[in-house]
């Protein structure tokens, strides 16, 4: 992993003013239905405030492999949909491509997915929710950046609002090329997928809890309002 | 249009009128006139519906062009007011409590532009950007590749062509371009 690298000379974030926490985060004195007073304090409540751990392989090779089988073949994509690739999942679920065919559906909440389909560009608002989103799924998961966005910025390589390498964020498993990328090259990328995860490379999860604090680094480096935990999961 | 804009000449004094197409005209009006004629236009004249609120940014002339574009639906035509405003001292009375709708245009105005509508609901209050401490980005003098160098990760081995030439190449290499 590099080091962690300033793009740029001047960091912007030196001059940021403090600003206060929103209002539905501060502690606050509630009344229960029956009565009772309690303070709730929603950064520490409703949060788990322990960093991710790195999951070690399980006891034997051919136990791990048969794992990694099984997790290759049922692939739970998050229904969350970023920058125009996310038009692309739609003929892919419908019967014209049926990914379903390959063990691949999609899931509603982040609990019941493992695999996270960045589908484009990320401004930075929507990366703040991809992160939260993200570190609430359960191990093992994975992530795919689709479409030249993720990979180097695309078309936005000089916008104001959009991130230009994802895997500074988020630990890419995958990226699948093209602008936009078609279903038959999300359909090849997600073969490809089991393979590395066949091959017992899928580690992303584990890599994300190694450098948990260099992405943390980064990720607070262009979200300025971070009014979250550092682990929300 | 010419007829109404024929009947605004005699009521208010106008800048500039540019007809487009017999359904859409543009019409410059002071910034203190802009309400005055607004109203007129949506209570007498019929142009009930605000169809957007947007700015342009004369960096060079040192103002901000504001264009409110109203919509006459029984007659279905379109008229749209120009008003330029100061970009140093950037205020301009709101239009929120005759269309309601206004004063979303106008909180977005305010941040991507940094132009005041004093009294509009949440003006004040984030639209979209979250956490934003540049200057606002819309505005002229922002330079967004240069924020964009400065700010975020770039994965070096990005190469630029120009389509025309790059093309030309392509296809006929050899002739002299
Ligand atoms: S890579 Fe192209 S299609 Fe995909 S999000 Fe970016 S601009 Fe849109």
């Amino acid at each position: 992993m590099e080091a962690f690298v300033k793009p740029g000379e001047k960091n912007r974030l030196k001059e940021r003013p403090e600003r206060p926490v929103k209002q539905e985060l501060q502690p606050r004195v509630v009344k229960t239905p029956d009565g009772q007073e309690i303070t709730v304090e929603p950064l520490k409540d409703y949060y788990c405030e322990a960093p991710p751990r790195v999951h070690p392989p399980a006891y034997a090779k051919i136990v791990e492999d048969l794992f990694n089988w099984a997790r290759a073949e049922s692939l739970w994509i998050l229904g969350f949909g970023t920058g125009c690739g996310a038009i692309e999942m739609r003929p892919l679920m419908t019967p014209r491509f049926d990914a379903y065919r390959y063990g691949i559906q999609w899931r509603p909440t982040p609990r019941q997915a493992n695999l996270f389909v960045i589908s484009g560009y990320l401004s930075v608002k929507t990366l703040k929710r991809a992160i939260r989103s993200y570190e609430q799924m359960q191990n093992p998961k994975y992530v795919v950046g689709l479409g030249s966005c993720t990979i180097n910025g695309g078309m936005y390589w000089d916008s104001y609002n959009t991130i230009k390498r994802l895997d500074r964020y988020l630990p890419v498993d995958l990226y699948i090329t093209g602008c936009m990328p078609r279903p038959e090259a999300l359909l090849a990328g997600f073969l490809e997928l089991k393979k590395i995860i066949k091959a017992g490379k899928g580690e992303g999860a584990n890599r994300y809890a190694e450098n948990f604090d260099w992405y943390k680094a980064n990720q607070k480096q262009v979200i300025h309002d971070w009014d979250m935990p550092d682990y929300s999961w | 249009m010419k007829d109404l804009t024929d009947r605004l000449g005699t009521l208010f004094s106008l800048g500039d009128i540019t007809e487009k197409r017999d359904d859409l005209a543009f019409v410059s009006v002071a910034p203190d006139l802009l309400r005055a004629v607004i109203t007129h236009l949506r209570d007498v004249e019929g142009f009930t519906h605000l169809v957007l609120l947007t700015a342009v940014d004369w960096i060079e002339g040192g103002q901000f062009q504001l264009t409110y574009l109203v919509h006459n639906r029984t007659r279905a035509r379109d008229i749209g007011l120009r008003v330029f405003i100061d970009r140093e001292e950037a205020t301009m009375a709101g239009i929120h409590d005759l269309w309601p709708t206004a004063a979303t245009y106008q909180r977005e105005l305010k941040e991507m532009f940094g132009i005041d509508f004093p009294g509009s609901p949440r003006i004040d209050e984030e639209f979209i950007l979250e956490g934003w401490t540049d200057i606002p980005p819309y505005r002229r003098d922002f330079d967004t590749k240069k924020y964009a160098e400065e700010t975020y990760f770039h994965r070096p081995g990005r190469e630029t062509f120009d389509p025309a030439t790059h093309m030309k190449d392509k296809l006929y290499p050899g002739e002299a371009s």
